[in-house]
């Protein structure tokens, strides 16, 4: 169905704009890779109908938002079926987003580490600057076929949050964004980015101000405008579809990466390594190795000071089960079961719980989640952007440095797999606060001090 | 899961609360039910605003539990719960409360989250209420498709569970919600978050009308209710008048005795108000609709 507010663009190829011959979206790519249509249609590991992954998911959501959700189960049960949906899907990502993402063989990383061979997943250089363009081209091709003429999100950095903003310009949607006061601060040049794409950002005061303060607000909004708007989840999280929906609309990333290293290297990798925060793109890229039981699965959550200081965001390793916005999943809680403030430099892992998937692939063993601290972090964010002239997004680089302790685990016979999820742009002010970046004239020696010798930035000789 | 019958059951506390909506629709009017945060503004005043209105013309309070993250409730009710953790509230000092208001011959049912439940230990919260007298619990999270657990818990302690109904839910979840809904069966007036309004939500009368073809249960209906008027309008189509944020604004304004006295005022004016309406309309069967805005 097509909203009647929508004119730029036709629901399906036109053959008119194709000139006649096929369009280049349509039937298999000459390089064999695999379309976003291919990681939507279904698994072996979809949620039970409950929406259950073992113990974990399900609805644990009002009443008055169960026909809601219903309503959008319903209709992603037929999109991820229907051909027109599919051949959007695939002629946006591609012609859009601008996937397939390449993938990088990080060889200057990989000496300067001295352990397994590391190759990165570039989701950084999708439109918007992220993997969440992934997820809300299909979700806002999804609320035009419901015929809703409103989005709503949450946003912590701003990524999904400007990701968002930009499908809803793209399909003419109105929207609003949802955003802690404290991530508005943190994160100004998205806000202003979110603003320039047409978009309402409300600053969210309640609670802590941070994400999970931003989902309440955006369940209220939801509440109340539930006939016209669509809540446009950007995390696995949430009452069951939206884990399933999520993860789908990432799954393209595994899909492609795992094609694309065994072209480049012969092999499967070792392991995979991605952050995770609510875990949209851990589970988009560990998906497609799932059932291969050789390829280890390494989640990195936002350690912040230390798990030993109480100040941080990992929830896997560092939390305890209970019910968070929709979902039973691990999550940060006091003995009352008041939700606890997460701790990181990193505003898009700044959350106190985790999809249901990650707790079901922790507690059967499926999956390995370690903690990595902020230093730790952006010692990383330095060391990439030095060797391999990449500048990964905060949260990102929370993978980078826990591929990097691997590969030196793993040894030179290994090989790693990372998922740069996005770009640093949006994290230039922090990483200047860090690294002290302020003045050029003491900016290299600043570097050096900030981080550590282990990280082996300052120690490459340049 | 063990809760099925739709009225009154012959076990545990649940009585007290079928014999309170005995009793009003035998009195032709409905029940007025007062809403406020546990430890709001602090231990001492919430305990004294709670004996306000049971004194003042309240049939039966609901305790709410303060919680960090309260998705349904609107700026008054999330600032208030704040400021009640801020200042103190555990989750131990609920049943101390309600053990309070049972001691002077009070009704009150716990509203709360469904998360700090599942952290105390479903079992244990059940029977520590139950222990406490504490007559049932509304659990605005928790959908009955979730509450096997929940249900087996509170049948064991004789806590009448209730669950939330709304504008939106279809003829067959209504039907299954008041299926293992004991006490009465909260109907949410609007789509919308708590907080008071100036004007009753159509919505409600309607959702009432539905609930009516399918359950005998009690209805409470709540969501924005502020003023005496609006009581006496709720009343004519409810059982219980459910009534929140309005209270809540008050609680927490100047010293505790100038709170205790605004409170008593408004609940009396409510007071008046569900009888009101029984003189114009005699409602026949009962419902409650509520607004804890």
């Amino acid at each position: 169905m097509v909203s009647p507010v929508v004119a730029p663009l036709a629901v399906g190829p036109d053959p008119d704009r194709a000139g006649g011959r096929s369009p280049s979206w349509l039937g298999p790519r000459p390089d064999g890779l695999p379309r976003p249509s291919a990681a939507v249609t279904g698994t072996a590991h979809d949620p039970d109908a409950r929406g259950y992954y073992g113990s974990f998911g399900g609805r644990w959501l009002p009443e008055a938002l169960v026909v809601a959700v219903d309503e959008v189960a319903d209709a992603y049960a037929k999109a991820r079926l229907d051909p027109v949906f599919l051949t959007e899907l695939d002629r946006l990502a591609e012609t859009y987003a601008g996937r397939p993402s390449p993938l990088t063989d990080a060889e200057r990383l990989t000496a300067q580490v001295g352990g397994a061979r590391i190759v990165l997943k570039r989701e950084d250089l999708n439109h918007t600057g992220s993997h969440k363009i992934n997820n809300v081209l299909g979700q806002a091709l999804l609320t035009r076929r419901m015929g809703k003429t409103r989005v709503i999100a949450e946003t912590g950095a701003g990524q999904h949050g400007v990701a968002t903003a930009t499908a809803a310009a793209l399909l003419g949607l109105d929207c609003t964004i949802y955003m802690g006061r404290v991530d508005t601060e943190r994160q100004a040049l998205n806000v202003a980015r979110m603003r320039l794409l047409g978009a309402e950002v409300v600053a969210v005061d309640s609670g802590s101000a941070t994400l999970k303060d931003a989902i309440n607000e955006a369940f209220r909004d939801w509440v109340t405008n539930v006939d016209h708007t669509y809540y446009l989840f950007g995390t696995v999280g949430g009452p069951h579809p939206f884990p399933l929906i999520v993860r789908d609309f990432q799954r393209i990333i595994g899909l492609e990466a795992r094609a694309q290293t065994l072209a480049l290297t012969g092999r499967l990798p070792d392991a995979v390594a991605a952050c995770v925060g609510g875990g949209s793109n851990a589970i988009g890229i560990f998906h497609a190795f799932l059932d291969d039981p050789g390829v280890r699965l390494l989640g990195l959550e936002a350690g912040g000071d230390g798990i030993e200081t109480g100040r941080h965001a990992s929830t896997i390793t560092g939390g305890t089960v209970g019910v968070l916005h929709g979902a039973r999943s691990f999550l940060l809680q006091d003995e009352d079961g008041q939700i606890r403030e997460s701790h990181s430099i990193s505003a898009g892992l700044d959350y106190p719980g985790v999809g249901p998937e990650h707790a079901h692939l922790a507690e059967v063993g499926r999956a390995e989640f370690r903690s990595v601290t902020d230093r730790e972090a952006m010692d990383a964010m330095a060391l990439l952007a030095r060797t391999e002239g990449i500048i990964p997004a905060i949260e990102s680089a929370h993978a980078v440095a826990g591929a990097v302790d691997l590969a030196r685990e793993l040894g030179p016979d290994g090989l790693v797999l990372v998922n740069v999820s996005g770009r640093g742009d949006k994290d230039m002010e922090t990483a200047m606060r860090w690294f002290g970046l302020g003045d050029p004239s003491t900016a290299e020696a600043q570097v050096a001090d900030r981080t550590s010798t282990e990280g082996g930035v300052a120690v490459d000789g340049r | 899961m063990t809760a099925t019958d739709t009225g009154a059951t012959a076990r545990g506390t649940g009585d007290r609360l079928a014999e309170l909506f005995t009793a009003t629709r035998g009195a032709g009017r409905a029940a007025l039910v007062g809403y406020l945060p546990a430890g709001y503004p602090t231990a001492e005043r919430s305990a004294r605003a709670y004996a306000a209105l049971l004194d003042s013309g309240c049939d039966l309070v609901e305790v709410g539990v303060p919680y960090s993250d309260p998705v349904i409730d609107g700026p008054v009710i999330q600032a208030a719960s704040d400021t009640a953790r801020g200042n103190g509230f555990r989750l131990s000092d609920l049943f101390g409360l309600v053990e309070g208001i049972a001691a002077r011959g009070g009704r009150a049912v716990v509203m709360t989250y469904i998360n700090p439940v599942l952290s105390y230990g479903m079992d244990r919260f059940a029977r520590d209420l139950a222990a406490a007298g504490g007559l049932g619990v509304i659990t605005p999270d928790l959908i009955v498709d979730e509450a096997d657990e929940w249900l087996a818990a509170a049948d064991r302690h004789g806590i009448d569970p209730i669950f939330l109904v709304a504008p939106a839910s279809s003829a067959e979840r209504i039907a299954r919600t008041a299926q293992h809904t004991r006490g009465f069966l909260y109907a949410a007036s609007t789509m919308g978050v708590t907080g008071a309004r100036d004007q009753v939500s159509s919505a409600a009368p309607e959702l009432v009308t539905r609930c009516r073809a399918l359950t005998d249960l009690p209805i409470g209906v709540g969501l924005g209710v502020r003023t005496g008027a609006q009581a006496a309008e709720i009343a004519r189509f409810a059982d219980a008048v459910i009534v929140g944020s309005a209270f809540t604004s008050m609680a927490g304004a100047g010293d505790a005795a100038e709170a205790d006295a605004a409170l008593a005022g408004l609940a009396a004016e409510l007071a008046d108000g569900v009888r009101i309406a029984a003189a114009a309309a005699a409602p026949s069967a009962g419902s409650a609709v509520g607004d804890r805005s």
